[in-house]
Parts: C-alpha cells; structure tokens; sequence
C-alpha cells in the first residue's frame, strides 16, 4: 500500500477511536452527576412515584451500557433525542445553530487564514526590522486583549459613534446573504482580532526556522528576490507546522466562540450551550459536547492528514 | 597590462573580510576571516582554493557573488567580475548577476536542495528567473547536462525530488544546476567532500568534464590537496585567512616552497610498524543482524579477530555495515546470529544485560565529538564521570586523576573548567578519547573520529591514539572510510562491502595485490598528490562503484 494511504488511514482510525473515547467520557461523566434526567425534569418536589413512572418511561432503568450505545446508536443516526426544557427535538434546533456558528466561523477563518500567513511571510522577511515589529505588536496587542473587551470596543466606536454597522448580529431563517454578511461584520472582526496572532507568529517562525537551511542561500544564490525565496522556496517546508496551529484556530472559532456570540447576540452554538447548561439540559449538552468534539478532533485530523500530504518523502518514496 | 585585465574574468584583489563576534559576556569583537587576498581567473580556466576548515576558502568563494555568509562584511579591496567591481554592488545588480555570471556548488548538495521540489523545477530556476531561455530549451539544456554527468536515465532524472536520488547523484545535479544558465564562472565549494571515496572519483570525474566541455571558469574549494590537484589549473593555499602560497598547480604540488605547504603535501606519512598477532582480546564470530522491522540483513556471516593492543581497521562505504558492526559490539543491535567473544568471556548480546566490567572495557569515541559531549558540562565533568560511575573516585582524587588524562591526551590541567564549545574540533576528540581511557577498556571503539577533522589536526589525533596504544596496552576497532588514515594506522584491515567482510588479514596483506575487484576499486579511488592520477585511474578501472 502507498505510505500516504496507510498513513491517513491511520490518523482516520485513530480519529474515529478518539471520537469513541470522548463520547464514553461524556455520556458517562453526564451520568455521573447527581440526580438523572427524570428529576431534572420533574424538579425537586416530584414525588418519589412520578419519578419511578418516568424513569420507566424513558428507560433509564436499563443497564448504564446499554443507554450508552442506545445513545450512541442514535446519536449515529442523527436522533440526539429531545431537549427537557421544550420538548423540540435536538438535532433539528442543533442544526440551525450549528449552521449559524459555521457561517460566522468560515467567513473569519477566510479572512484571518490567508492574512495571517501573509503577515507573517512579511514579518519573516523584515525579521527584527519596522515591519515585523509592527505586525507582531498590533496582533499581539489584539490577542491580549480579552474577547469581550475587544467586541464592546468594536461596537462602541464602529456601531455606536460611526453607525457602520449593526451592534446586534441578529440572523434568521430566510435572510439573504448580503444581510447575513452585514449582520456578522462585527463579530468577525473580533474573532480576526482574535486569532490572527496565533497564526502569524507560527508562519514567521516556522519561516525563519526553514531559513536556516542550505537550500534557502541556494535559493539566495540564484538571484531570487528575499519574497521570491520565502514564497517559493521557504514556505513549502514550512506548511506543516503552519497547518497545525491553523486547524487549532479554526477549531476555537467553532467550539470557542461563547463569548463573542453572547456579545453580538448571535444565535449560534455557544450561546445555545450556555442557555441549556443554566437550565442543566443534559441531553442537549451531551450533544452540543459530541459536536464540539467532532469538530475539534476532525479538523486535527486533517492538519496531520495536510502534513502528511505536504511532505515529498510520504508523498514521493523511494 | 592592458590585454590581462581584459581576459581576468574574475579578479580579485587585497580582499578583506570581517565579521563582528559576540562572545557571551564580553564586548563585540571585530573578526578578520580574510585578509589581504588577491588572486585571479582567466576564462576557462579552474583556480583551487585550499586549506583547512576557518582558512576563509569558502568565504572567498562566496565572495566572487558578492555573498558574505551570517554577519561578515566584504570589507575592503576589489573584486572585479568582468572588469567591474561586484563589492559594493547594490541589491538589485547583485541578484542580476548571482545565477547569471556567477553560480555555486555547495559542499552537501543533499541539503542545498530544496526537499519540497522537483530537481528539474529547481535546476532550471535559474535560467527561467532570468528569462536566460524559455522552460523547453532550459529543460532540453537539464537532460542534456543529466547525460553529460552520467546521471542515470537523463530524460525522466529531472521529475524526481531529492530524496529520491543519492547523494553522489545529488552532486551531479548540482553541478547540472550550476551549469544550467550557462554561467562565467561556477564556485565549486567542496563537492564531494561528502561523498564516498569510490563515488567521489565518479562525480571529479564528471565535473572535470563538464568543465571541460562547458570552457566555464571555475573556483574549486577543497581541504583535500590530492582532490583540487586532479581538477585546478592554480593553486592558492590559504591558512588563517591568509595567502600562504599561489602557484600552478604543478608548482604547489611538486615544489611547494612554504612550509605549511610542504606539511600539507606530505600529510599522512605516519609510519606504523605492524604488531604480531597475540591473544585475542575480542572475537567476532559469524555475526548476522538486522534492524528492526526490516527484512534485510545488514552485517552477514562476519567474522573478525582483533588481538590485545592491536588495531582492527574496519573499511568501506557508507552503507557498508562498518558502524552497525560497532553497534552489535556494543549491544545497541542485537545480533540475530553469531557470538562475541570480549576478554575471554562471551558478551551478552543486548546491552540491558552486560556486566558492568563488559561495559568499563569496552568504550567508544564517535565521529562528531561536538554531539558526543554534553555542552553545558565542563571538560572536568564530562573525564569525571567514569572515574566515579566505574571507580567510585570522588573530590581530589577524581580531580588527581581528570589532570593526570589531561596530561595524557597532551592538553594540560588548565583545560579542566572549560566547556566543550571554548575548545577546538581537535581538542573535543581529544576530550572524547580522554572520557574512552578514563575507563582503563580493553577495546576502544572508534567510530570515525578523524573524518570530521582537518588533515594536519587528524594526523595530530592518530598520533596521540598510537602513542596511547603503546602506554596502555589498549586494543582498536578503527571504523573509517578512509584508506590514509587505515595505512597510518592499522595491524590488521577488514574491508566490508554490502554487509560482508570481503577481505580480512594484515595490513600488508590486505593492501598487497592481488586483490578482489572491491578492494582494487577502493583502494585505486583514493586520490592520489599528482597530477594525472584522475586520467590514469580511469584507464585501469575494473568495476564499477556500488556505491551511487
């Protein structure tokens, strides 16, 4: 079998088995807490038959291993079962969230992705001068600055004194695009703010640590311009560890984004989590959880299955 | 006076290089790599550049591109390439000419390629960033150089990435690359100072051609006097940074008159006589092993004796199975089949289960002394720990006995608080055998110590190991790829080919013919200090190398 193949097949296996680890540790640690579904849904008042006659109804009388892959199965087949607080069915109110939180997470990632990596071809190639020091202080500046703190900022002075645009991000069903686009400009600036530096500072040094080798003053030697040999001839190399710290950013803007969406109001996922975390619906968290971690463990797997890709020695054996 | 300066292609003149050294905890220090050189190229013609490693032989090759490596500055002097001064040159004139008039050879072409690329894309980048040639001459121009250097299948070698190709192929590319814009002047800087002797042959062979055939100039790097006597036209010969001597060829070669020039003519004339066999101090019998998850046998059916105070000299290419015969010695590899036998008793094959004494007995010294120290300990901790660990000494008396190994290796007590990175590459080695002897062995294994040394310094290490030998009673198993250093130094040579000892005996018999086919093309690859000797090996060739 092609290295490559064997590789990838790997990582997917081993993605898959990670996947079933997390849901083990989230069914279970749910089920650890104390109290069950039933008493949650009944309050502590209910009386001790009412409890039984539930805990019947819903089966949570059955062996816990048993439950788990009942919940597993249907999880697999897109039945998340039903939030306790209203009785909708998860999957179909998970679904519209979900769609929101990838919306406002492709739109920053498409954005903060290729400025980062092009701020930090910059900086790399005036290592140490004025312009390195710039990009690196203004991203810098912009991480260390608390999500929260940065979204009343954006809003205050691009909302409220300019007026340019919506301090609310409220979207719904039937909006067109353009609207949508307008609605989340301000939550993406922020979560940009966010996540540049992260990026930038790990293509710059992943850069100047490729500009050490040999091949770089070969490069140099031909007459190349110092952009033509870092583009060409410095950032292949560099693609692996770059693509790791990407997917590790474009999965908090899925999984990390409460904040910003509670600021902006916007209907996505993390907002969702937390209203049903205050109200301790667990099968909605349980499902919120098994999202988060798919997401996060998919987007891993395929920075290693880029980094596999992105090296000629996998690629090209002997 | 006129006509010469026309014909100088490159000229350079009173060069002077600096560059600025932080040593930590004192103020900057002004540096001078090069000084007051001058010399010159005509067109067509090869100038060698010789000396030992810090002579500034690299540095001057750079400069003929205008190019100073890490913080040196061209400091003063000229350097006219055809006929106008490249020193002072503004960035954009330098990269129009780096690549067009001038290209470069890098000593390890396996890292001066870039792994992310295909080798056609990159040996003809030059020529396209140009705009030399459009992509189907340049690549027409790429296979036609592929053939000329004998690379194998010149029409589809291109498509391949580096790690695809062997090294001695790697440097055949890189000569294609240098060639490709069809350049002035190409910089030749140690091309095949990485190479295996009987791949080396392969790739002067091919650059001396190429050279030939292209009527390019060229400046060829070596430390190696019998390697630029082969390919160079002139001779300068550069120590410190600055002329020693400059001459033809025939000149340096055959009446040198300085005399460094002269030490470096006659290096490697240590004289060893042979000693008898006695009882052995290690046998290796019938020894086969592999590594892990491989199903291929790197050491087969060797069988090797080596007699208390004797040196065994091991020989061959890389790939050999030279130093994974050193491994199975020491335990790192266990052997799949065979038996060690070590000072009467038979060693264990795995490590984890060796006595102690098996283990104070049998020490080794490596090829990079530099990586076999720990460099945030001082030369006094890193002798100091097998006095304690085998010898339990401690305070003064480890501190006695640390001074009386400095005295040995012919350092001195003063070294005893320095750290490995404020001693020289021979002074590190030199550390390295002091660390070996602090365990009183029996049997010293020694894995290519002078390889990474300059001639001169190497020869200073041979010496002090057999004068060790002589004091101590201490036997060698002398891993090198290198026959100068076998014949300074060895009893008794094993030449292993592919895993397999072809010839075993004493030296005298081993280096008399007749030989076996691997042996005449080892032994006849080695270059020799005359002219000619290229032209005259080929002539007599027998087989062809394995080794690229």
């Amino acid at each position: 079998m092609h290295p490559v193949v064997k590789l990838v097949t790997q990582r997917l296996a081993l993605g898959l088995l990670l996947m079933l680890a997390v849901s083990a540790l989230i069914f279970f640690g749910v089920e650890a807490l104390p109290g069950d579904t039933a008493q949650a849904m009944l309050g502590q008042s209910a009386t001790p038959e009412a409890l039984a006659n539930l805990r019947e109804k819903m089966g949570l009388n059955e062996p816990v291993l048993w439950r788990y892959g009942h919940w597993l199965y249907g999880f697999l087949t897109g039945d998340m079962g039903v939030a306790l607080t209203n009785g909708e069915d998860i999957a179909k109110s998970v679904g519209g969230r979900l769609g929101n939180t990838l919306f406002l997470a492709f739109w920053a990632a498409l954005i903060s992705v290729p400025l980062a990596i092009l701020l930090g071809l910059l900086a790399a190639r005036y290592n140490g001068r004025w312009p390195d020091r710039l990009i690196s202080g203004v991203t810098l500046a912009t991480i260390s600055l608390p999500e929260f703190v940065a979204g009343y900022l954006v809003l205050y002075f691009l909302a409220v004194k300019l007026q340019l645009f919506p301090a609310m991000s409220m979207v719904f069903p039937g909006m067109g695009v353009f609207e949508r686009l307008s609605a989340i400009i301000l939550p993406v600036i922020v979560l940009v703010m966010v996540v540049l530096a992260h990026m930038m500072r790990m293509t710059r040094a992943a850069i100047l640590n490729v500009m050490q080798s040999a091949y770089i003053e070969t490069a140099e030697l031909k007459g190349l311009s110092p952009l033509t040999v870092i583009w060409r001839h410095a950032f292949p190399n560099a693609i692996a560890p770059v693509v790791n710290v990407v997917m590790l950013n474009l999965a908090y803007l899925v999984v990390g984004v409460v904040v910003v969406e509670v600021v902006f109001v916007y209907p996505g996922m993390g907002q969702y989590l937390v209203d049903h975390v205050t109200k301790r619906d667990l099968p909605v968290v349980q499902a919120c959880g098994m999202i988060f971690a798919a997401v996060y463990i998919g987007l891993n797997i395929l920075a290693d299955v880029v980094s596999i890709l992105a090296n000629p020695r996998l690629r090209h054996p002997k | 006076m006129l006509d010469q300066v026309k014909t100088n292609l490159l000229e350079i003149k009173n060069l002077r290089i600096e560059a600025t050294s932080y040593p930590p905890g004192e103020a900057p220090r002004k540096v001078v790599l090069v000084d007051d050189v001058s010399v010159s190229v005509q067109q067509g013609r090869v100038l060698g550049l010789i000396g030992e490693s810090g002579a500034g032989k690299s540095t001057i090759g750079l400069s003929a591109m205008s190019f100073a490596r890490g913080g040196a500055r061209l400091a003063g002097g000229q350097i006219l390439l055809n006929g106008r001064d490249i020193r002072e040159a503004g960035a954009g004139e330098l990269r129009g000419l780096r690549g067009r008039e001038v290209t470069y050879v890098a000593q390890s072409a396996a890292a001066a390629f870039n792994p992310a690329k295909r080798l056609m894309e990159q040996v003809i980048e030059t020529s396209l960033h140009h705009k030399l040639m459009p992509r189907a001459e340049a690549e027409a121009r790429a296979v036609d150089l592929f053939r000329k250097l004998g690379l194998p299948n010149p029409e589809t070698f291109g498509s391949r990435y580096p790690h695809q190709v062997s090294g001695g192929q790697l440097q055949r590319a890189m000569t294609a690359m240098a060639l490709c814009p069809r350049p002035d002047l190409v910089v030749f800087d140690e091309p095949t100072t990485a190479l295996d002797v009987t791949t080396q042959i392969d790739v002067l062979v091919a650059i001396k051609a190429a050279i030939r055939d292209t009527g390019v100039a060229a400046l060829y790097i070596t430390h190696d006097l019998a390697v630029v006597a082969q390919v160079a036209d002139d001779i300068l010969v550069l120590r410190g940074g600055k002329k020693v001597e400059y001459g033809t060829t025939d000149q340096i070669i055959n009446s040198p008159q300085q005399a460094y020039t002269q030490a470096l003519v006659s290096v490697r004339s240590i004289d060893h006589a042979e000693k008898p066999d006695s009882a052995p101090v290690l046998s290796v019998a019938n020894i086969t092993a592999r590594y892990k998850g491989t199903n291929f046998d790197v050491l087969k059916n060797v069988t090797v004796d080596l007699s208390a105070g004797q040196t065994l000299a091991v020989v061959g290419e890389s790939g050999s199975g030279k130093s994974t015969l050193a491994r199975v010695i020491t335990g790192l590899l266990p052997a799949s089949q065979g038996r060690i036998t070590f000072a009467g008793r038979t060693l264990s094959a795995d490590l984890a289960s060796r006595t102690k004494d098996d283990l104070r007995e049998l020490q080794m010294i490596y090829q990079m002394a530099d990586t076999a120290m720990n460099p945030r300990q001082t030369v006094g901790t890193i002798i100091g720990r097998p006095l304690e660990f085998y010898f339990g000494l401690k305070g003064a008396a480890k501190r006695a006995r640390i001074q009386e190994l400095l005295e040995e290796i012919e350092m001195g007590a003063g070294f005893i608080d320095r750290y490995p990175a404020e001693l020289s590459g021979g002074q590190k080695q030199r550390v390295c055998i002091a660390r070996a002897l602090a365990a009183k062995p029996k049997l010293i294994i020694c894995d290519e110590v002078t390889s990474a040394l300059d001639p001169l310094v190497a020869d200073g290490i041979l010496k002090l190991l057999l004068a060790l030998q002589e004091r101590e009673g201490v036997a060698y198993l002398f891993i090198t790829h290198d026959l100068a250093t076998v014949k300074a130094i060895a009893d008794k040579i094993a030449v292993m080919y592919r895993g397999q000892v072809v010839r075993y005996g004493s030296k005298t018999d081993v280096l008399t013919p007749p030989f076996d086919d691997y042996t005449d093309l080892l032994l006849s690859s080695v270059p020799e200090m005359k002219l000619g000797w290229l032209e005259s090996v080929l002539a007599s060739r027998k087989m062809e190398s394995g080794g690229n």
